[in-house]
């Protein structure tokens, strides 16, 4: 469960990205947020996958409060979203299965035992026959679909996402959305921020519009 | 634990392939370290060698007790009896008639020894104490001379205070050197650290946003110093066994013009040990700083 109550998000130089900000997201719901560019979509994200902490007011993720959380507990609270990035960032210099064990590593599971889940993961998004490509050689669908193999091969509790449509063509995009609503199915929490409408026809998930910083 | 040893597994395992992927840059680093630690290595061995020199040197380390003329065999005996006490002195004893028949084996000097009346040598003790210290064998010939019939107390400390202000002098130059190029390994180790920050920055970035902690991030950096540091040190080694192969057949010839069999000593198993050691600690340092300084980017 995710509780947002009066989040106030200032950044360096003075803008409001965020402005009193308040909801409740249950778990497996699956929610999009949604808004014209500036309206603070990658903020509130990046808040709630505690990739930055609010100026003020309360955000709690699972029964903590990531606003009050101690510098060193914050990789340990990481672990438990799934992030899945516009840009993807993968790493080039790695093969796909090596991209996907990386989460895996970091937790410090057996190589035996990542490399398992890294398969089972690309399997999931139909990646596994490339495994050993390099996300270079892949197109721009197959790179978000191996980043969201990477984002859900730790098994989160919530998948975070921004954007992950927003440089793919229809059909890569649909493909993208088909997996997100299957991990919904299986009872994971999907946020997504987006502006891509099809989102909305297609799921008619719960809506977070965002405008100059404040909820509709 | 389990977990805990595989993450240490994995950064030693990275740390080793980027060793490996940058040949060229490893074997640079790797010369500029080991070279770096050979000079100070070097210079500890061959300062030990002429300690040890010094040591072996016929005469230098001696200490001679010369009796009274008219000091009787009880006399001697009460010094053989003191010495016999002191454990930490070799002696021998030098009768007046063995000194006398030396002195008369001796070019030109039959003649001489045979005019005299009567044998002017007193009897004698040579000591050669385990303490060579120039401080320890000035208090051990004040003890001496203060010993009942014993008249003369010989001991070349001047010389053996020169050698030793020597081999301080050595030492403290040396240790100088050493610190001087132990800051140029760290500077070194730091600078391709930085570099192997900035190159893994994307790295970097991804692995803090996904739940990497800091010692996931820092430890590769660290082993990659210490292994660094570490080969450095095994150069070095191989550098100073170099050294001391291509000196000894000079050294040797020197020291058979002086009518020795001085051979130089190799590191043993515990110094090279140490040199490795202390490659390995001062590649860790430089990589702990260059990665706390380096990381600090990544917030």
């Amino acid at each position: 469960m995710i509780v947002a109550s009066h989040l106030n998000k200032r950044y360096p130089g003075g803008f409001d990205a965020l402005q009193d900000v308040s909801f409740e997201i249950s778990a497996g719901q699956m929610v999009l947020i949604t808004g014209h560019s500036g309206a603070g979509k990658t903020t509130l994200v990046k808040l709630i996958a505690s990739l930055e902490r609010p100026t003020s007011g309360s955000l709690v993720v699972n029964g903590q409060n990531l606003a009050a959380l101690r510098r060193n507990a914050i990789p340990y609270v990481r672990r438990h979203f799934g992030m899945v990035f516009q840009d993807q960032k993968l790493l080039f210099d790695r093969s796909a299965l090596d991209n996907v064990m990386l989460p895996l590593q970091i937790v410090g599971l057996s190589r035996r035992e990542a490399l398992r889940r890294a398969q089972a993961a690309l399997d999931k998004v139909g990646l596994l026959s490339r495994e050993r490509a390099n996300p270079i050689a892949l197109s721009g669908g197959e790179q978000q679909r191996l980043a969201i193999a990477r984002a859900v091969v730790n098994r989160p509790s919530i998948l975070v996402a921004d954007e992950p449509t927003g440089n793919l063509d229809q059909a890569s995009a649909i493909q993208i959305l088909d997996l997100f609503a299957d991990f919904h199915r299986v009872g994971v929490t999907v946020v997504v921020a987006t502006h891509d409408q099809s989102w909305v026809d297609r799921y008619h998930p719960n809506l977070l519009c965002l405008d100059h910083g404040r909820l509709l | 634990m389990i977990r805990w040893l595989a993450q240490h597994r994995a950064a030693l395992g990275l740390a080793l392939r980027r060793l490996v992927l940058a040949p060229f840059n490893t074997l640079l680093s790797l010369l500029v370290i080991g070279i770096a630690l050979t000079l100070p290595a070097f210079g500890y061995l061959l300062l030990d060698n002429l300690r040890a020199l010094g040591q072996n040197a016929s005469g230098v380390q001696e200490v001679s007790v010369f009796m009274a003329l008219d000091a009787g065999s009880r006399d001697v005996a009460e010094i053989e009896k003191r010495l016999q006490q002191a454990s930490t002195v070799n002696w021998r004893f030098v009768p007046k008639d063995a000194a006398l028949q030396r002195l008369r084996q001796r070019d030109g000097m039959a003649e001489i020894v045979a005019s005299l009346p009567r044998n002017p040598l007193p009897d004698a003790f040579v000591l050669s104490p385990d303490n060579t210290d120039p401080a320890a064998l000035e208090v051990l010939r004040h003890e001496l001379a203060g010993w009942p019939k014993v008249a003369h107390v010989q001991l070349d400390s001047a010389w053996v205070k020169r050698f030793d202000a020597f081999l301080k002098l050595g030492k403290l130059a040396l240790s100088m050197l050493a610190v001087v190029f132990a800051g140029g390994l760290v500077a070194v180790t730091f600078n391709t650290i930085r570099l192997q920050v900035m190159a893994q920055a994307a790295e970097i970035e991804l692995a803090r946003m996904i739940g990497a902690t800091d010692g996931f991030i820092r430890r590769p950096f660290y082993y990659y110093g210490a292994l660094q540091g570490m080969l450095g040190g095994l150069l070095a080694t191989a550098l100073v066994f170099a050294g001391l192969h291509l000196l000894a057949d000079p050294v040797a010839q020197l020291a058979a013009l002086y009518g020795g069999d001085f051979v130089l000593r190799s590191p043993q198993a515990v110094e090279v040990l140490a040199l490795l050691t202390a490659g390995g600690v001062l590649g860790w340092l430089g990589a702990q700083l260059s990665v706390s300084l380096s990381l600090r980017k990544f917030g």
